[in-house]
C-alpha cells in the first residue's frame, strides 16, 4: 500500500511542482531573489540528490516540493528527490556515508547525523545564519545536531505528539481542564476508565506511540536509561517507580494495548471507542476532513504532557534532521538549499502545509499563522522545545537509536504491566540488552 | 593391421592438447553440462549463505564493515532470554501448526478424493488461502483479532455471550492461538492438494481387490491409502515443516512479535535485531542458529525417505 502512495507520490509531486510555478510566481521572485543575496552561490551546473522520509499529509509534500521547484529555477541546481519510509531512511543514508556515494543530503529522523559525524558536512555557517535571523535553536534541536561546537546537521523540524483527548468525556469524569502532573493523570485515567470512557496508549512494539510514552513515563520519574557519561543507569529505585505507576496507568487502559501499534490508537479513537491517547495530530486532521466525524473533531482537544516527579517536561519528540554528505560536489549548493528551506517565505507555508505534524526549531516560527489558525494546533507548537533528545541524558547517537528501536524501554514495561516479569526481572533484561549495545 | 593401427592411434593421443582433452573429454563434458548450474546455486545459495553465517562471527552494522568478533554474538544469545523465548516460540509454533496442517490437510485431501457434486469447483476453492498474498490475509487476521474491532468479539458480544472484547492479540495465549491459526488457515491448501495429487496415484484396482476381500474403510485407508502416501506425507510436510519455522510475514503483519515477545520467532527476531535496530551480526547470529534445526528436519525426511519402510509401509527395512 505504502509503494503505491509513493509512485502516486512521486507523480503527484511533479505535477503539482508544474503547478506551483504557474500559480506561485511570488515564491519564484523570492526565490531569484535570495539567491542573489544569499551567502551561499550554487555552483554552477550543481546537481543535488535529496532523501526524505515519505511524507504523512500530502500538502506538506506539496509545499516541500514547491521549494524544490523554486530553489531549482533561482539557482539553475538540478534537484533529483526521492523518498524512502521512515525505517529505510536511516540504513540508505548509512550506505551512502560508507560508500561515499549516491545521496548529496539525507534528511532523515532522531539523530542521524550523529551516526557517521566524519562523513557530514559541517553546517555550522547556515545554523548561525539562520540562528541569528529567527531567534535561535531550541536546546534539544540543537543537541541531536551538534557535536561539540560543530553543527553536524541542520535540524529542519519536529514531528511532535501530545495528549488527545475528548472534552466530553473529561467533563464528565470532572477534569474541567487536562492534569498538569502524574498524580493527576492517573486519577484521570482511573475515573475515565469508571465512566467506561477509558485512556489507552500502547504497549506493544509500536515505534513511534510506544517509544515516546513509555519515554516520558521514564523520564518523568527521573529515571533514563544512561547517564551523561553513557553509564547504565536503568536498575534504579526511579526507574521500580516508573513501573509502579505505568502498571496502574496500565490497568485502567482499555484492554488490548499490549498488543498496539502505531495505527492502533488512531483507529479506536477515531472509532469512538477511545477518550484519551497520545499521538501526532493525524487522529484530529483525519477527523477534521472526514464530515461524518465532525462531532468528534469538535470534541477532540489537545493537551501538553503532564510533567512528572522531576518537575519538568520530559516528552520525547521524533526530532528530523537534515545533513549533506562531505563528499558532495556541490557544498555551496547544498548549504543554500537548506538555508532557503528554512527561510520564513518557505517555511511558514511549510508548517501550514504540514498542518500540525511539524513543528519548528527556530523559536521566531513559533508565531507562525498556522498554531494559531485553529487553536487546537497551539499546543504542537512546543514539541521541540519540551522534549529530551532521544537519548535523554547520554549522548546522543547510534546506541541510543539502537536501544529505542530495539523496544528496550518498551519491553521493559510491558514485562512488568502485563505480569509477565516482576520489577526486579523487567530492569535486569533491559539492563542486560543496554550493556550489550553500550558496551 | 591391427598392429599397424594402434601405434599409430597412440601418437595422435598425445598430440592432444590439455585444451582439446577439457573440450572432447566425455567426463568432462558433463563437468560442462553442470557449470551452469553449479554457478547458479554458488551465487545465489551459497554464498548468502556463507555472508551470513560470516557476518555472524563479526559486529557488522548496517552500512558498516564489522570486525571479527568469533562467537561473541553467540555467547551473547545463549544468555538472552527472548532469544531463548524465539526459539521455544518458533518450535512451538513450527510443531502445532505442522500438526494441524496435516491432519486438516490429509482430512480434506481424503473428502475431495470422494465423487461429488462440484468436485472441480471445490478443488478450487480450497486453494484460495494458498493465493492470498501472506500479507493480505495477515492484515485481514490482524482485522479479526483486532482487540477494539475484532468481528468475532462484536458477534459473541450481540449473542449476549460475553461482555467485553476478547484480548486476542494482547494476551500472551490468546496471541499464539491467534498466529497459529492464520498459519494453519494458510498452510493447510498446500498440504491438502499436494496429498490429494497423491491419492489420486493410487489404483482403483487395489481398493476393489480389498473390498473384494470383504476390507472395511477403515482398512482400505490403514493399509492401501495411507502405505501408498506415505513418500508424498514425507515430502510435504517437511516443505510445510520448513515454511513454518521460517515464517515471517504473518507475524510481523500480525504482532510485530508482541505481546512482550510472546510471539516473536527467530525470524522476526532476527530481522528486528538486524535490521531495524541495526545490528547485522547479531540479527545473522539468530538466522544462523536456524541452520540446525532446519537441517534436522531435512535430514529426518531425508533418511525416512531412503527407507523402504517409510515408503511401502512395510516392515523390511
Amino acid at each position: 500500500m505504502q509503494d503505491f502512495t509513493r509512485r502516486t507520490l512521486l507523480q503527484g509531486g511533479t505535477a503539482l511542482a508544474a503547478t506551483g510555478m504557474l500559480t506561485g510566481p511570488a515564491l519564484f521572485d523570492f526565490a531569484k531573489a535570495w539567491a542573489q543575496s544569499a551567502p551561499w552561490k550554487a555552483e554552477p551546473g550543481a546537481k543535488l540528490t535529496v532523501m526524505r522520509w515519505k511524507r504523512f499529509v500530502p500538502a506538506e509534500d506539496d509545499a516541500f516540493n514547491a521549494m524544490v521547484a523554486a530553489f531549482k529555477a533561482a539557482t539553475g541546481t538540478e534537484m533529483n528527490v526521492f523518498s524512502e519510509s521512515f525505517e529505510d531512511v536511516q540504513p540508505k543514508a548509512s550506505v551512502a556515508a560508507n560508500t561515499g556515494s549516491g545521496l548529496d543530503l539525507a534528511w532523515g529522523l532522531h539523530t542521524l547525523p550523529q551516526l557517521f559525524p566524519t562523513k557530514v558536512l559541517k553546517m555550522n555557517d547556515v545554523a548561525d545564519y539562520l540562528g541569528k535571523k529567527y531567534g535561535g535553536w531550541t536546546d534539544a534541536a540543537a543537541k541531536t545536531c551538534k557535536l561539540g561546537n560543530d553543527w553536524l546537521g541542520i535540524p529542519v523540524a519536529t514531528n511532535g505528539g501530545y495528549m488527545n483527548y475528548r472534552k466530553s468525556a473529561l467533563d464528565k469524569a470532572g477534569f474541567k481542564e487536562f492534569p498538569k502532573d502524574f498524580p493527576g493523570f492517573l486519577e484521570m485515567c482511573k475515573a475515565l476508565k469508571a465512566n467506561n470512557t477509558p485512556a489507552g496508549f500502547a504497549l506493544g512494539h509500536a515505534s513511534g506511540d510506544g517509544n515516546s510514552w513509555l519515554h516520558w513515563v521514564l523520564w518523568g520519574h527521573g529515571a533514563y536509561t544512561v547517564d551523561q557519561n553513557d553509564k547504565i543507569i536503568i536498575n534504579s529505585p526511579e526507574t521500580a517507580k516508573a513501573l509502579e505507576y505505568c502498571k496502574a496507568l496500565y490497568e485502567s487502559f482499555i484492554p488490548g494495548t499490549a498488543s498496539w501499534n502505531d495505527s492502533s490508537n488512531n483507529k479506536a479513537f477515531l472509532a469512538g471507542e477511545l477518550y484519551c491517547t497520545a499521538n501526532g495530530i493525524s487522529i484530529y486532521v483525519a477527523a477534521k476532513t472526514d464530515a461524518s466525524k465532525k462531532e468528534l473533531a469538535a470534541d477532540t482537544y489537545h493537551a501538553l504532557w503532564p510533567v512528572g516527579p522531576v518537575g519538568k517536561p520530559t516528552e520525547l519528540q521524533l526530532a528530523l534532521p537534515i545533513l549533506a554528505f562531505n563528499f558532495t560536489k556541490y557544498p555551496n549548493a547544498a548549504k543554500a538549499f537548506v538555508a532557503f528551506m528554512l527561510e520564513k517565505e518557505n517555511y511558514e507555508k511549510w508548517l501550514d502545509g504540514a498542518q500540525g505534524y511539524l513543528t519548528q526549531t527556530l523559536n521566531a516560527y513559533e508565531t507562525a499563522p498556522i498554531w494559531t489558525a485553529d487553536p487546537k494546533n497551539t499546543v504542537f507548537s512546543q514539541a521541540s522545545k519540551r522534549t529530551l533528545p532521544a537519548s535523554g541524558i547520554g549522548t546522543v547517537g547510534e546506541k541510543a537509536a539502537t536501544a529505542i528501536a530495539d523496544f528496550i524501554v518498551v519491553d521493559m514495561f510491558a514485562n512488568y504491566c502485563t505480569g509477565a516479569k516482576d520489577t526486579k526481572g523487567a530492569m535486569a533484561d533491559a539492563e542486560r540488552q543496554l550493556k550489550r549495545i553500550y558496551r | 593391421m591391427a598392429d599397424v593401427a594402434i601405434p599409430r592411434a597412440k601418437p595422435q593421443m598425445s598430440e592432444a592438447s590439455a585444451w582439446t582433452q577439457l573440450k572432447y573429454n566425455r567426463n568432462w563434458l558433463g563437468f560442462w553440462f553442470m557449470v551452469p548450474a553449479m554457478a547458479f546455486l554458488i551465487f545465489f545459495l551459497a554464498y548468502p549463505l556463507g555472508l551470513g553465517i560470516w557476518l555472524s562471527f563479526t559486529d557488522t552494522r548496517i552500512g558498516r564493515v564489522g570486525q571479527f568478533i568469533a562467537t561473541e554474538n553467540y555467547e551473547w544469545l545463549w544468555d538472552d532470554s527472548i532469544f531463548w523465548l524465539s526459539v521455544f516460540n518458533t518450535l512451538l509454533y513450527t510443531f502445532v501448526a505442522s500438526a494441524f496442517k496435516f491432519a486438516i490437510g490429509l482430512y480434506l485431501a481424503l473428502l475431495l478424493n470422494e465423487h461429488m457434486p462440484f468436485k472441480a469447483m471445490l478443488r478450487a476453492m480450497v486453494l484460495i488461502p494458498f493465493i492470498v498474498p501472506t500479507v493480505l490475509s495477515a492484515l485481514a487476521f490482524w482485522w479479526i483479532f483486532d482487540s477494539q474491532f475484532s468481528i468475532i468479539s462484536w458477534s459473541l458480544k450481540q449473542l449476549g455471550l460475553i461482555s467485553q472484547n476478547i484480548n486476542f492479540l494482547g494476551d500472551t495465549t490468546w496471541a499464539r492461538i491467534c498466529v497459529i491459526f492464520a498459519n494453519v488457515w494458510r498452510g493447510v491448501p498446500f498440504v491438502a492438494i499436494t496429498l490429494l495429487a497423491g491419492l489420486q496415484t493410487v489404483s482403483p484396482s487395489l481398493y476393489e481387490a480389498a473390498t473384494l476381500d470383504g476390507a472395511t474403510r477403515w482398512q482400505n485407508f490403514r493399509y492401501i491409502t495411507y502405505p501408498l502416501l506415505t513418500p508424498i506425507i514425507a515430502v510435504v510436510m517437511t516443505f510445510s515443516v520448513l515454511f513454518t519455522f521460517t515464517d515471517f510475514q504473518l507475524i510481523w503483519a500480525m504482532t510485530r512479535g508482541g505481546p512482550v515477545n510472546a510471539t516473536h520467532l527467530m525470524a522476526t527476531l532476527s530481522y528486528q535485531r538486524a535490521i531495524i535496530a541495526g545490528q547485522l551480526g547479531e540479527g545473522a547470529a539468530i538466522s544462523s542458529a536456524m541452520i540446525p534445526f532446519l537441517l534436522a528436519a531435512i535430514m529426518v525426511s531425508w533418511f525416512g525417505l531412503q527407507r523402504r519402510k517409510w515408503q511401502q509401509g512395510e516392515s523390511n527395512d
